[in-house]
């Protein structure tokens, strides 16, 4: 049978193309650090989707296990530390630590119920972004650990110049995690995901291991979600201040997979790039457009469009449950066969 | 060897801030226990309440009144400040929870989440309202002063310990409002509405009880207490931000959580647990751990006494 071309393989294929578009689009709008952070951020959100949108745990820390991830490899890489694995060796790194991160948190709470976990989870975050600040002897406190290795295949260090290189190494890793995601989903694992997201009681009398599934599902969005912290750091060069990390980052991620439609993979990469777009293209722009015409400045609260983040986040998210609550693009219900 | 002077002095600190942060934790309790929502907008609620009443301070004022003027300012505040909290609360759940019921719960979690980073925005533009109090509209984000209505003088003249007449003021509002609150939930026939509908929702409807109307109610008196506990935070703390509901609504949640969630004493002794704890880890460790001792109590309570120190052991519902 031939396999049906799904919107995953779309998204990718434009994806892919997008940077060829230079060459009739003015520079700027194609390759700017705002479109890196939709790759990251589509890595992060596919992270808290297999938390949230496959096993149903309700996560309202992943940042913290973006900050994780950040700042292990910061530690595993910077100069001024002696381990200095180099960009490869510390991601490789990143991924099995930031998973062990999720199991140490998930273990004791899993238990718990809904809500319940969303606000340990929400305490986590905190705390990690406290403990990061408080402990300024190694993480260096506000000013983050910098600066960190780029990926420097062929020759030179890349720099933030480096558009176009930057883009496919991001690009072909988000690939990666779109093919191993799609395959946990269809694996047993998957299927006892969605069995427990749907009835726990009923997927524990059927054999499934209730409690294992979730602390894998834990650990692989913590290691997601690491992954994503440490690509971030690189391409900043830098881990940057702790309050990066902070509970907004959590909620973009949230609004990410709400918006899209929770639980498919295509859904997340939909919501990637509309809410990343809003949040570091469109309002950029906007700013930096009324910057240019002198409109705004430092007077009037409501003309800076950064002021209008939290009520963008907030409406999207009290909008989507209501209206769209499968998102805007749901994943198909008929898994079978395929 | 610890000074006496000064652990007493944090005793006093720690109850004053502990039954504000008590006064809000209700507001959680009260909407938890009826509709098992974790209100998020909650704390945000209570950050806009602030921000009214200082806008009324302003519009009126009412600083240049005088003693006696002032008093009537504060009550003004209260009654102001409570009303305004109570329908925002009311509006947000007509509009943000109430069509979700029967959608499942991480849904109107979601929604809260929304609701809060709503209000907080709204926050942020309010303090950009170009009005003398709030520095003139001057750099939005930044926080407030609340001016110092209610003086922070010492009450016992030159004795070595401290009671200033806002701390009296936290105790003068709290505790009545507390005890009402518990007359009116076992005594009226809205208290015993509330009760029904907390206890089984389609029962209640059954018999005869509107069952969206006692939740609307809910949500009014809780957001209610969030305005009088915004009001005496203000006159107490003496600065006001857009930010504050975040911390001030984890606070009241790890107290709810910590006295029992559902419990109206647990939340009140679960705020006073709290606000010792802030305090005397502001004293004696270090200011800047105080929130990760706060938060490592909450994941401790909920791994290992999730029921709370009061609340009543519930299985969840299949």
């Amino acid at each position: 049978m031939v396999r049906r071309i799904g919107p995953i393989t779309i998204i990718l294929a434009i994806a892919a193309v997008i940077p060829l578009l230079d060459l009739v689009l003015p520079a700027e709008l194609a390759l700017s650090e705002a479109v890196r952070s939709v790759f990251i951020y589509a890595i992060l959100a596919l992270g808290l989707n297999v938390v949230t949108g496959y096993a149903g745990l309700l996560n309202l820390g992943i940042a913290a296990f973006m900050a994780v991830g950040a700042y292990t490899f910061g530690i595993l890489t910077c100069e001024i530390y002696p381990f200095q694995f180099g960009f490869w060796g510390g991601l490789a790194l990143t991924v099995p630590i930031g998973a062990l991160a999720g199991f140490i948190l998930g273990a004791p709470t899993l238990g718990l119920r809904g809500d319940y976990l969303a606000i340990v989870t929400l305490g986590f975050g905190e705390i990690v972004q406290d403990v990061l600040k408080n402990l300024d002897s190694i993480t260096k406190g506000m000013q983050g650990i910098n600066p960190l290795p780029s990926p420097a295949l062929g020759g030179a260090p890349w720099t933030a110049d480096d558009e176009r290189k930057w883009y496919y190494l991001l690009f072909a890793l988000l690939v990666i995690v779109v093919i191993a995601v799609r395959n946990l989903e269809r694996s047993r694992l998957g299927r006892a995901w969605f069995s427990i997201r749907e009835d726990e009681i009923a997927s524990r009398s059927m054999g499934i291991r209730v409690e294992r599934a979730k602390l894998v599902a834990f650990a692989t969005g913590a290691a997601l979600a690491a992954f994503a912290g440490a690509l971030s750091a690189s391409v900043l060069s830098s881990t940057g201040e702790p309050n990066n990390y902070d509970f907004q980052i959590s909620i973009l991620a949230l609004c990410i997979i709400i918006v899209g439609g929770i639980g498919g993979v295509a859904g997340v990469l939909v919501g990637s790039l509309v809410m990343v777009g809003l949040n570091s293209i469109v309002l950029a722009k906007a700013t930096a457009w009324m910057a240019a015409h002198d409109i705004g400045g430092q007077g009037n609260v409501l003309l800076s469009p950064n002021n209008w983040k939290f009520l963008i986040f907030g409406l999207a998210l009290v909008i989507a449950v209501r209206v769209k609550p499968a998102g805007l693009l749901p994943p198909r219900l008929d898994r079978s066969g395929s | 060897m610890i000074d006496f002077e000064v652990f007493v002095q944090q005793v006093i600190t720690g109850l004053s801030n502990g039954m504000i942060i008590a006064l809000i934790a209700i507001g959680y309790t009260m909407v938890y226990g009826i509709i098992e929502l974790i209100n998020f907008a909650h704390g945000d609620v209570f950050m806009l309440g602030a921000f009214f009443a200082l806008t009324l301070l302003g519009a009126l004022g009412m600083e240049a009144w005088g003693p006696g003027g002032q008093t009537i300012g504060v009550i003004a505040m209260l009654i102001g400040s409570a009303l305004f909290c109570g329908s925002l609360n009311w509006t947000l759940d007509r509009l943000a929870y109430r069509p979700l019921r029967g959608s499942s719960k991480l849904s109107l979690l979601v929604s809260a989440i929304g609701c809060s980073f709503i209000c907080m925005n709204l926050g942020l533009f309010w303090g950009g309202v170009p009005m003398e109090v709030f520095a003139g509209g001057v750099a939005s984000a930044a926080p407030k002063d609340f001016p110092a209505i209610i003086p922070q003088t010492n009450l016992l003249g030159g004795a070595f310990i401290r009671i200033t007449p806002a701390e009296v003021l936290v105790f003068a509002v709290t505790i009545p409002l507390m005890v009402a609150l518990t007359l009116m939930v076992k005594r009226t026939r809205l208290g015993c509405a509330m009760r029904a509908v907390a206890q089984d929702q389609t029962a209640a409807a059954l018999m005869g009880i509107p069952v969206d109307r006692v939740i609307g109610a809910t949500f009014f008196i809780g957001g209610a207490l969030g305005g009088f506990a915004s009001v005496i935070y203000a006159l107490y703390n003496n600065t006001i931000g857009f930010q504050m509901g975040t911390r001030a609504g984890l606070d009241a949640f790890t107290a709810a959580v910590l006295g029992g969630i559902g419990s109206l004493p647990g939340a009140v002794l679960g705020g006073l647990t709290i606000g010792l704890v802030r305090s005397m880890s502001d004293q004696y460790l270090e200011t800047r751990w105080t929130n990760t001792i706060v938060f490592c109590i909450l994941v401790l309570i909920l791994i290992f006494r999730p029921s709370g120190l009061l609340g009543s052991t519930r299985k969840e519902k299949v």
